[in-house]
Parts: C-alpha cells; structure tokens; sequence
C-alpha cells in the first residue's frame, strides 16, 4: 500500500518585502489623506448639501434660452479665431524654439539652455495666468487671448517636437554632412521631412486643447465667450448659461471629431 | 458525451460557417479534428462553450443543452470544459501560480478570487501538475518570461485544474516549432489519457492528427466530410477535406492562420503621455 | 568627343508633395491665407494699444523684479498649501470614481445602453474647462475648497475615464475569452483578466493627474474655487506685481517638482 507524502505547499502572492512596500504606501497616502482633510477648510454641512445645491443649478439651467443663440454663436466664433489664430502664432514661433532645445542639433549649450528654458517658462504658466499678464500690458480684448494661447502653446509643441527632433535617425544627417550640404539644408532635407508626421500631429492636438482653454479667456477679459458667460452668470441668467455651456460642449466636441480625423490621416 | 444536433453558425449575411453539423463524441478519446481556416473548426469549439453564440441547433453535453443555459448556468457549465488556445491566452502579467490557480475560478467566490486566497487542495495540486510539466521553477514567474512552449503547458495545467469533463484545444501547437510542438501533443495525450478526459483537438498536421487521435473529423465549408479512425483516412478523403485550400501541402496539411500584431502605439502613447 | 550631338532627352522631375493633388493644395494653402485675413481682421486689433502696451509691459517688468515674497508671504504660503490640499483629495477620489467610468465606456465591457452612456459623461465632462466647472460649483456650493474639490473630481474623473477606456478598448481579447471561457463571472474576469492588463496604464494616469490637477487647483482660485489663484487674482488687481511674480514663480517650481516626482515614479510601473 503506498503513503502518500503530501507536501504542504505554501504560496503567498507578495514576498514579505512586496507586502511591507505596499503597507508603507498605502499608511503614507493615508496619512497625507488625513492631514489634507483635517487641515482644509470644510464646512460638512454644505458638503452634505452639495448634492441638492447642484442639481437645483442644473435644473435652473434648463431648459437652455434660445434667444441668445445669436449672440452666443457670434462669441463662439470669435473663441475659435483665438484658438486658430493663436495656435499658428506658437506654430510660427515653437519651431526654432523646438530646435534650440533639442540637443543634438542645437548650436551650442547656451542655445540648449535658452530652448529649454523658455520651454519650462511657457508650459509652467497657466494660459489664464498668462492672459491676466497680457491683459495687464494690452488691455482687454481678443488680441491679449491671442498672445496667451500662443505663447502657452509654445511650450507644449516646442517640447514635444524637440522630443522628435532628438530620436531621429542621425544617419541620413550624416549623409548629408558627408555630401557637404549646409546647415540650413540639412536641416530641410534631413530633420524636417522624419519630424513632419509629429509637428503635425502636435499642431492638431494643441489646437483641440486651445478651443478648450480660449473659452474661459473671457473670464479675464482677453476676449471669446467667456466674457458672455461671465456676465450671464453675474446677472443671474441661468438659461443662457446653459446656452453657453451646451454650446462650448457642442464645440468641444466637433473639434474632437475633426482633429481624431485627422490624426488618423497623418498616422 | 457531447451530442451536437443540426447546428448551424454564420456571421453576417454571408455563407453560413457551420451547417447543420452533426456530432456524437462518447469515447474518453482525443478526437482531432482537420480542415482549412475558415472551414468552421475554430468556431465549431467556441460553440461548444458559447465563446459563439450559435444560431440554432443544439450542443448537449452530459445531457444539458448548452445553448439553452441561463447566465449563471452557463457559468457552472463552462467550469466543466476546459479549453487551451493558439496563442495561450495566459495572463501574461500574472505569475504562474496566478495562472494556474485562475483554473478554479469558476469554483471560488468572488472575493476569495480577487485576494488570491484559494483553497490549499487547489494549491497543492497546482504544485502537484507543474511539478509534472517540470515548472516548478517558474511558481513566481511572471508568464510574459516564458517560452511559448512553457506557456501552452501552463495553458494546459489552468484547464486541468478546472477538473473538467471535456478538454477543448483550438490549434495548440500552431505557434509552436517543431520540436515543442511535439512535446506538448505528448504531454496533452499522456495526461488526458491518466485521467480519461475527452479531448476535441483542431489542428492544422494531419500527421500529428494521425499520430496522437482516434479518431478524425474533416471539416470542409462548415460540413462534416469525413468521420472516422485515422488508418481509414485516404489521400482523396484529404483531397476532398482542403479543396481549394492553397497552403495545403499532400499528407503534412494546412497552414495555421497565425495571428499578427501591429503597433502604432509609440506615436499615440508620445502624445497622449504629455498632454501638458 | 567627335560623337555628334543626338538629341538630349530631357527628364522632368517633381518632387512629391506632401498633399498629392495640385488643386487640392493650392485650395487649401489659399483657404488658409484667407481665414488668417479675415479672422485677424474680425479681431479688432488697435495697433495704438499695442503700442501704448510697451512702455506699460516695462513697467510692469520692473515692479515684478525682484518678486516679493515678504509683504504677502504667508498668504502665498497658505494659499499654495490649499491648492495641494485640494489636489490630493480631489485626485484621490476622482481617480477612484473614474475606474468604474472608464469600464462603462467601454465598447468590449459593456453593453450598448450603458456605453452610451458612459461615453456621454466622459465627454462631457472633459469638454467643461476647470475655470468653468469651478464658476458653476462656487454657484452652486459657494466659495471655497469644497467647490474646488469638487470641480478637480469631475475634470479627473473626464481625463482619466477617457485615457483609461480608451486602454480597456485595447486589451488583449484573448485573455478575456480564456477566463470567461473557464466559468468566471462578469466581475471575475474583470479582476483577473482586465485588471492585469490595464493597472500599469491606470497608475501612470492616475499620477499624471497629479500634475494636472496641481495646476488646474492653482488657477480655479481665479474664480473662487479655492487655492492661490484667488491671491494672485488679487495681486494683479492691486497691481501688485512683485507679489505676482513671486507666486510665479513658486508655482512654476511646484509643478516642475511634482513633475519630476511623478516621472519618477511612472518608470516603475513599466
């Protein structure tokens, strides 16, 4: 008669080092949750009340006020040249930016230095915080909105186009150098034809974000229809708000379905 | 026993896929079944545990009607057949083990699932079966660090673990070279043989076909050309199985539809990976 | 050479473009001129103002350098704590309810009623900016973090639900049909079948939204919501550009510290 021998086999999912990370990240999250909580200045009665308080303002908002579709459609379009216009400004002035701050081409590594940082400086402020700047000098109008897109949008396309430009294939640039071409042709026969799909793709994509970002320019008076809402808001006009917000969702939408277009196309 | 009656399978609105098979498996046998991709072998299996949803007919296994079972029947039926795939199917960032014990999941609760604390009988013969395929090493692996063939004998161990009654395999040694092909035919005749499991095998070789069942369905444009032992399979019954079949070579057969990846992903994940 | 001179051939070449058809491109390089003409001129521009703008930006410069961090610093101070208080938590739960989100809206999950759905609430959410969410939460909830707070969950819950089920979309079928295929329920499979597959992506998301709500709880205080945009709001308002620049600048080396610490970590779940 045979005994069987059974092993007793122990499995454990985590090794004891795995299960001591793991509680140590969880105790350090849960304390920055309980230190934020604690310290933050919450009134728990209207967190309670939250939920009401909201769907009484939704509710304010429909049915949305069909007369001032007009109006709100004029404001819409100006929001879109804001966006347009001030996506080819950072168009126009990201690329040799792009190119400073990338590090296999630039000249030199002050030029390095000066690409990158003007990259950090334009990505680390807010488009709002620089239409507030613009507003300052300019004055409002749809012209500071135009600024604060674009020189936002500079730092976002500069460095993801710099990006491409530092994972080219370097050998066709060696072909070139090797042949005795210049650098200017270098630059058009050898970077830009492998960076094109990218700067493309980038210029899309930051234009969808920007019709995002230029409809609260208004709100610091650089102009679209942000203003509109503003005052709509500050007069109490709750159904035209729910005009200006079915609307920008409306527009948000659209700009989605024609930049995944066209993405598609490029890739 | 499997008993499939009059079933029929299309997609869309074209030719149907299966029609009207018939089909009696009693044997605790390894039945292989041969033809062309697209002849409805792939789509004939994932019938039988409605992986596809057929359009008529009947599949009863054990005398339960598969296509009639309500959700949570079916649930409790599928834990009964176990299927290995093409491409394993394993989850590769899992461990082994992980793998292995995922076997049993149609018979643990929910939560016992998601915390991975399964019943030590099923521990021990997770250990007991890679101990049998000489895995043992791999317990705590992650599966994506494995070899095609130590991932379909993992494959093969997650379906024995869900103690079934029927053991499906869709093209397991298509992905596989020569040599590990053979080794894992070895390893599913030998162990379905210990234990008297029944087995209904695709399989684009004929030989291996020949070599390792008992017996051979050939399936041609969702019709059952052939159906018997392989010493009594002729060269025009295989003539007949992959007409107009144009990777079919005489004797060793077809070729296997081997799935492709394709890889757009670095230009999408660049973009979306920095959105600010 | 004495070879006489038979006619040369002559070859013509082009070079490819990138949009093939001539008519086609000169339409639409024409179509582009003509909206930047007539969108600059729909913008009224005042070439005075800008003028009058420069001496005003000099000003300006001077009175932001060097920023001031002493006459309004404990309020940077506080105000800068706010804006990361509210990013935790905002980020926290926002992250969590965008799980459950991203499983309605997508196609290989769920069923045709509830993506629909699913999709509805992603987008709308995502097309709302912050600024906006945080007007219409302070009016709804008055001022303060809890409109905040609740703006950052909705806009985490829009970006990450979208990012996340565009990944779900992508996992591996076969994975899925072999533990649906042993017996395992809906919520089964879930766990062991898609959770695998997509928790390095989600942990990736869920810190980049760190970052995103960082800088988002620093200017929704522009309307109210909370944080340090309300000081600097105020700051410009008393023309007080040194104060200004100061928080600036603290905020450009917060996100850039908070990058760095989440790119950081994201290595690791690779």
């Amino acid at each position: 008669m045979s005994v069987s021998t059974e092993l007793n086999y122990q499995w454990h999912r985590y090794t004891l080092k795995g299960k001591i990370v793991r509680t140590l990240a969880y105790l350090l999250v849960a304390l920055v949750v309980a230190w934020s909580l604690s310290t933050m200045d919450i009134v728990w009665e209207w967190v309670w009340d939250a939920p009401v308080q909201i769907s009484d303002l939704m509710g304010r908002m429909f049915p949305p006020n069909l007369n001032a579709v007009p109006s709100v459609l004029e404001a819409m379009v100006e929001t879109i040249h804001i966006a347009t216009l001030g996506t080819f400004l950072a168009i126009v002035l990201a690329m040799p930016i792009a190119y400073l701050g990338a590090q296999n081409v630039t000249p030199n590594k002050a030029t390095l230095w000066l690409g990158r940082f003007i990259i950090v400086a334009s990505r680390s402020v807010d488009t709002l915080v620089w239409a507030l700047f613009f507003v300052a000098i300019f004055g409002p109008g749809p012209f500071a909105g135009i600024l604060a897109i674009g020189f936002r949008s500079i730092g976002f396309m500069a460095k993801l186009v710099g990006e491409a430009i530092e994972e080219i294939d370097w050998k066709p640039v060696e072909a070139l150098q090797a042949a005795g071409a210049s650098k200017a042709h270098i630059l058009v026969y050898g970077v830009i034809p492998q960076v094109f799909p990218t700067f493309l793709a980038v210029s899309i994509l930051r234009w969808d974000v920007n019709i995002r970002e230029s409809t609260v320019l208004g709100l610091v008076g650089a102009g679209g229809i942000g203003f509109i809402l503003q005052v709509a808001i500050d007069s109490f006009k709750w159904r035209t708000v729910g005009t200006i917000i079915l609307s920008i969702i409306g527009i948000v939408i659209i700009a989605e379905f024609v930049t995944s277009y066209f993405r598609k196309r490029i890739i | 026993m499997l008993k499939i009656d009059n079933l029929v399978k299309s997609y869309g609105k074209g030719e149907p896929v299966l029609k009207s098979l018939n089909l009696v498996t009693d044997d605790r046998k390894m039945t292989a079944i041969i033809g062309s991709s697209g002849a409805g072998k792939s789509t004939l299996l994932r019938c039988i545990n409605r992986l596809i949803e057929a359009d008529s007919g009947s599949i009863e296994l054990d005398g339960v009607d598969m296509l009639k079972l309500n959700r949570k029947d079916l649930k409790h039926a599928r834990r009964k057949v176990g299927m290995i795939f093409q491409g394993y199917n394993l989850i590769d960032r899992l461990t082994v083990m992980e793998n292995v014990l995922s076997g049993r999941l149609g018979y643990v609760g929910f939560l016992a699932g998601t915390l991975r604390k399964f019943p030590q009988e099923d521990v021990d013969r997770g250990y007991e079966l890679l101990k049998r395929v000489k895995l043992s090493q791999y317990v705590n692996k992650r599966c994506d660090q494995l070899s095609g063939g130590e991932r379909q004998r993992v494959g093969v161990i997650r379906a024995l673990m869900q103690d079934p009654s029927l053991l499906l395999a869709d093209e397991p040694t298509a992905s596989l070279d020569p040599k590990t092909s053979e080794q894992i035919m070895e390893l599913i005749a030998t162990l379905t043989d210990e234990l008297g499991l029944p087995v209904l095998i695709n399989l684009h070789n004929v030989q291996q076909a020949k070599r390792y069942s008992q017996r051979i369905i050939g399936l041609h444009g969702g019709k059952i050309l052939f159906d018997g032992t392989p010493d009594t399979l002729t060269p025009e019954d295989l003539e007949a199985i992959y007409a107009g079949d144009e990777s079919y070579e005489e004797g060793v057969g077809s070729k296997p539809k081997v799935k492709t990846k394709e890889e757009k992903e670095k230009f999408k994940k660049v973009i979306e990976e920095e959105m600010l | 050479m004495s070879e006489s001179k038979s006619e040369q051939a002559h070859f013509l070449w082009k070079r490819n473009h990138f949009i093939a058809n001539p008519w086609i491109r000169y339409v639409l390089v024409g179509a582009v001129i003509a909206y930047l003409y007539m969108a600059t001129r729909a913008i009224s521009v005042n070439p005075e103002r800008i003028i009058q703008g420069i001496p005003r930006a000099m000003r300006i410069f001077s009175s932001a350098i060097p920023p001031d961090f002493q006459a309004r610093g404990w309020l940077i101070a506080s105000g800068f704590l706010e804006s990361i208080k509210i990013t935790v938590i905002a980020t926290l739960i926002g992250v969590a309810f965008s799980f459950p989100l991203a499983i309605m809206a997508s196609r290989n999950l769920a069923i045709k009623p509830v993506y629909y759905l699913g999709r509805a609430l992603v987008i709308i959410a995502r097309s709302l900016h912050p600024v906006i969410l945080g007007i219409l939460f302070v009016k709804a909830v008055g001022f303060g973090v809890l409109a905040g707070t609740l703006t950052l969950i909705i806009y985490s819950i829009g970006f990450v639900g979208k990012l996340l089920a565009e990944a779900i979309e992508e996992i591996n079928k076969g994975q899925l049909e072999a533990i649906q295929s042993l017996g395992a329920g809906y919520f089964k499979t879930l766990v062991y079948a898609v959770f695998p597959q997509i928790l390095p992506r989600f942990i990736g998301l869920a810190l980049y939204q760190v970052d995103i709500n960082l800088r988002a709880s620093a200017i929704i205080g522009i309307v109210g919501a909370g944080g340090i945009g309300s000081t600097l709001l105020n700051a410009f308002g008393r023309y007080d550009y040194g104060t200004a620049s100061a928080i600036l600048l603290v905020m450009i080396a917060i996100i850039l510290v908070a990058e760095g610490i989440s790119g950081y970590l994201r290595r690791f779940t690779k």
